[in-house]
């Protein structure tokens, strides 16, 4: 009885794994090995001409980091992205969810309207963007029309980085929309009926019970939220040429690693450092936010 | 009733209002990308082309003779990275779901921690990598890396979890093995689930940017969204090229959009934590 129930476990393991077997293969080559091995580079001066040759450096590449005034600036421009975008897309995201949930008519062709630009991808997006943004393209007519200043949004260091911003949350509100969306069918009716009865007007509805109730929906939007932006990459790239100009204002963490893994020789190991302390500031960020939402159910 | 009348005439102006916000880069593209470069240049800002034209789809064609590669590129990878994902998600979400094996709990764990773990931290490791395997400017350099999805193992395993085992215990008195058991009877079953992934999956691949910047500097293997960044190198003030370039980009994706509007929904709603 024994042994054959082994065999039947040895039988149903040998099973398991070569389900598991391309997964395990793409995991352990291209995600966890990875992890090692960026750690590993983060300690290395990596030289790839030639004989690629890593010398052990130690902390000489964290160290680095400090001097660096390009790594300071990627890291404040990626900050200021992330404190400006994460709330202003959660907002909207959630007023647009509960405009739509009101129960009018049309709600579905407003849906598949709101939901373009998540479809469409950034490299198109930021184009599309950066034609209306020319000198004298749309947007500055329309500003221009209804008598507000104008702005050169592509060059000026001072507004580059906030028109990225702009675009973003246009495109990513939508996305987080739709979450919303799903979560505003479970709050039970009766809470708004109730509320009507003792008169609580639309506003007082939303706060007082709308908000509340998606409280573990917006942690994880949040949640999101910062992990997304903290990774912008494709827009600074495409609106700079890879440059993360004009004069820097665009420049993020993830682009500042690019450069330094792939355009600049000798500077890979100090890349990988960067990288490292990318993932470790988004950790920190996400426990953080988690810790405040006091909301652990979820994630 | 008054009052009411008011608030709903506010709903809709807001709504409105932001359809038109999100509807305008995309009528102002389309327009340009029918406009000629005459009418680009002199900075009209009517949203009805004065000359209506396609030569600028034409002209892309012929200017940029990668094009059409590109496209098939973009085609091929997304398409053959969606299929196995689908297989290879499904086939490790059912091993977590339904199987026993030692091991088990702790890959469960490690699958999760992964959906935590930003793609720059195993993106230079991935270059080398690629590069050590003969990969870089490769078809499986792109798809291999790809080919499965830690969230959408996730995905799947709910999915199994939830699934009846009476067919799967039918299937096999009927002497199918385990593999014939998933092929045949789970997987055919499991359509709304994969249909989900499956648009999440192609969308990824084919907006990606990063990886093929990254994987591949031959402008043969170049992706449509890396075409169309040299594109714009290229044609620098040619805004009705570029924005043609960018309608035919993004055709693909709005017609599966245009089919599959509903399993978008599903999708995201899941990602959302249901």
């Amino acid at each position: 009885m024994n042994k054959k129930f082994s065999r039947k476990a040895l039988r149903e393991t040998g099973q398991g794994y070569t389900f598991m077997f391309p997964a395990l293969i793409v995991l352990g080559l291209f995600i966890i090995g990875p992890i090692f091995y960026t750690i590993f580079l983060s300690f290395h001066k990596v030289q790839l001409l030639g004989n690629a040759t890593f010398d052990f450096v130690a902390f000489d590449n964290f160290k680095r980091i400090l001097e660096d005034t390009r790594a300071k600036i990627a890291l404040w421009n990626t900050f200021k992205y992330v404190v400006i975008v994460v709330p202003c897309q959660t907002f909207l995201a959630l007023i647009l969810a509960a405009t739509l949930n009101a129960g009018l008519k049309g709600q579905t062709f407003f849906r598949i309207v709101y939901f373009l630009p998540t479809l469409t991808s950034s490299a198109v997006l930021t184009l599309i963007f950066m034609w209306m943004y020319n000198k004298d393209g749309l947007i500055n007519n329309i500003l221009d029309f209804i008598g507000l200043p104008t702005y050169n949004f592509l060059g000026d260091p001072a507004i580059a980085l906030n028109a990225i911003m702009f675009m973003n949350i246009w495109s990513t509100a939508p996305f987080f929309m739709v979450i919303y969306l799903a979560a505003l069918q479970d709050i039970p009716e009766s809470l708004y009926e109730a509320a009507k009865l003792d008169g609580a007007n639309v506003l007082q509805r939303f706060w007082k019970i709308t908000v509340p109730n998606l409280r573990p929906v917006t942690s994880f939007v949040v949640i999101m939220g910062i992990i997304g932006t903290f990774q912008l990459f494709d827009q600074s790239y495409i609106f700079s040429a890879g440059s993360g100009g004009p004069d820097n204002s665009t420049l993020t963490v993830v682009l500042l690693v690019y450069q330094y893994a792939f355009k600049t020789l000798g500077t890979m190991g100090y890349a990988a450092a960067l990288a490292f302390l990318l993932a470790f500031v988004i950790l920190v960020a996400t426990l953080l936010q988690r810790k405040f939402s006091k909301e652990e159910s979820l994630y | 009733m008054e009052k009411n009348k008011v608030g709903k005439t506010i709903l809709y102006m807001i709504l409105g209002l932001y359809a038109v916000t999100t509807l305008v880069p995309f009528l102002w593209a389309l327009s340009s990308s029918f406009k000629t470069l005459q009418e680009i240049v002199s900075g009209s800002m009517s949203f009805i082309p004065k000359n209506f034209t396609l030569e600028n789809y034409k002209q892309i064609f012929i200017e940029q003779e990668h094009f059409p590669r590109w496209m098939f590129n973009s085609l091929f990878i997304a398409g053959v990275g969606t299929f196995l994902n689908l297989i290879f998600n499904s086939m490790a979400g059912y091993a977590l779901a339904r199987l026993t094996f030692p091991g088990k709990k702790a890959l469960f764990i490690i699958i999760l921690g992964v959906l935590m773990i930003p793609a720059q931290v195993t993106m230079i490791p991935n270059y080398l990598i690629l590069k050590e395997l003969g990969w870089l400017n490769s078809y499986q350099g792109m798809i291999v890396p790809g080919m499965i999805n830690a969230t959408y193992i996730f995905m799947m395993r709910q999915f199994f979890i939830n699934f009846p085992k009476e067919l799967e215990e039918a299937a096999e008195i009927d002497g199918l093995s385990k593999f014939g058991t998933f092929f045949r009877v789970v997987l055919p079953l499991a359509k709304p689930a994969l249909a989900a992934q499956s648009i999440f999956i192609f969308m990824g691949f084919w907006n990606d940017f990063m990886r093929p910047l990254i994987v591949i500097t031959d402008i043969e293997m170049f992706t449509l969204p890396l075409g169309l960044n040299t594109f714009k190198g290229q044609f620098v003030s040619y805004w009705n090229y570029i924005m043609a370039a960018s309608m035919v980009f993004t055709l693909p994706v709005l017609l599966l959009y245009a089919f599959f509007n509903r399993y978008f929904i599903k999708g995201i709603s899941f990602t959302g934590g249901k």
